[in-house]
């Protein structure tokens, strides 16, 4: 059983570069054709000021922290028995190439199901751009296999 | 390879309406290097995607998806049909292991058209499946129209 005194936790803001190199390697191993998303002449033609970053990228963002994995080991969960339950992205400016990305998440909820066989931890997370501009958030629920 | 099954014969986002699919996308098979590729590229280095040892030690038959990857596949879906400057909110419910050597195609289909804060929206259904129609990813996504 996680303590649900972790709901509310606050992790340290995250303050990241987005990378071209990451984003070309993400477009590679997600299959990525559209030269918006691999051509820098392309994304401007299409209005953008480097390669924008593609919509579910901010989780990709997210993971740069030294330890992802480690507020799992704090809460005494094996990261073996977690899958991911849900996924939501909202929207705001766009993240491109070269931005500076601060994340700001936050443990929203933690419940169980099935008499506790399954337990969920709900993080929410903000993003700002280096112009203090809202580039969206989202929502993670991951699923804890007791 | 994206199918050209448009969203309505000759129609345009003024035609759009509920039940209408826009152009679905189908992915090569899952190898574990796009497994590999995907750990790299996305930074979601954890090992029960692309190492077997810890998979079996966790109770799984093998080695399976990140979650993360189909939902990028539905995001390249969705920003194939409309920019991404129009998506308002991307969110997924991961249903059923994705697992390797499966080929998953991506669909969408217009749920409704709605107004809000001043815009016009289409909701629309989105979905990942493999070629048994076992559907892995349901979700949707807010998109605005021109």
């Amino acid at each position: 059983m996680i303590d649900r005194k972790y709901i509310g936790r606050e992790m340290a803001p995250l303050t990241v570069d987005v990378e071209r190199g990451q984003l070309l390697f993400f477009a590679k191993a997600t299959g990525q054709t559209d030269p918006i998303y691999i051509d820098e002449a392309a994304a401007r033609a299409a209005g953008y000021r480097a390669l924008p970053a593609p919509p579910t990228f901010l989780f990709s963002l997210d993971l740069k922290r030294p330890d992802p994995f480690a507020l799992y080991d704090e809460m005494g969960v094996d990261l073996n028995r977690v899958l991911h339950g849900e996924q939501a992205f909202r929207y705001g400016a766009p993240i491109c190439a070269g931005d500076v990305i601060t994340l700001r998440s936050k443990i929203v909820d933690i419940y169980d199901k099935k008499g506790g066989a399954l337990e969920f931890i709900v993080t929410d997370c903000s993003a700002t751009n280096q112009n203090g501009e809202d580039v969206g958030g989202m929502t993670r629920s991951a699923v804890v296999r007791t | 390879m994206t199918t050209q099954t448009n969203v309505k014969p000759g129609g345009g986002w003024a035609d759009l309406g509920a039940g209408d699919a826009i152009p679905s996308l189908t992915l090569p098979p899952i190898s574990r290097t796009t497994l590999a590729l995907f750990a790299g590229g996305s930074g979601d280095h954890n090992p029960i995607h692309i190492d077997l040892d810890v998979a079996k030690a966790a109770g799984m038959p093998d080695v399976f998806a990140h979650g993360m990857l189909s939902m990028a596949w539905l995001g390249r879906m969705l920003t194939d049909w409309a920019p991404q400057s129009a998506l308002r909110g991307f969110s997924t419910r991961f249903v059923a292991i994705t697992q390797v050597h499966e080929t998953i195609t991506c669909t969408g289909t217009v749920v409704e058209t709605l107004e809000r804060g001043g815009e016009r929206l289409v909701r629309l259904d989105v979905q990942t499946a493999n070629d048994r129609g076992e559907v892995k990813l349901a979700g949707e996504a807010l998109v605005a129209l021109p």
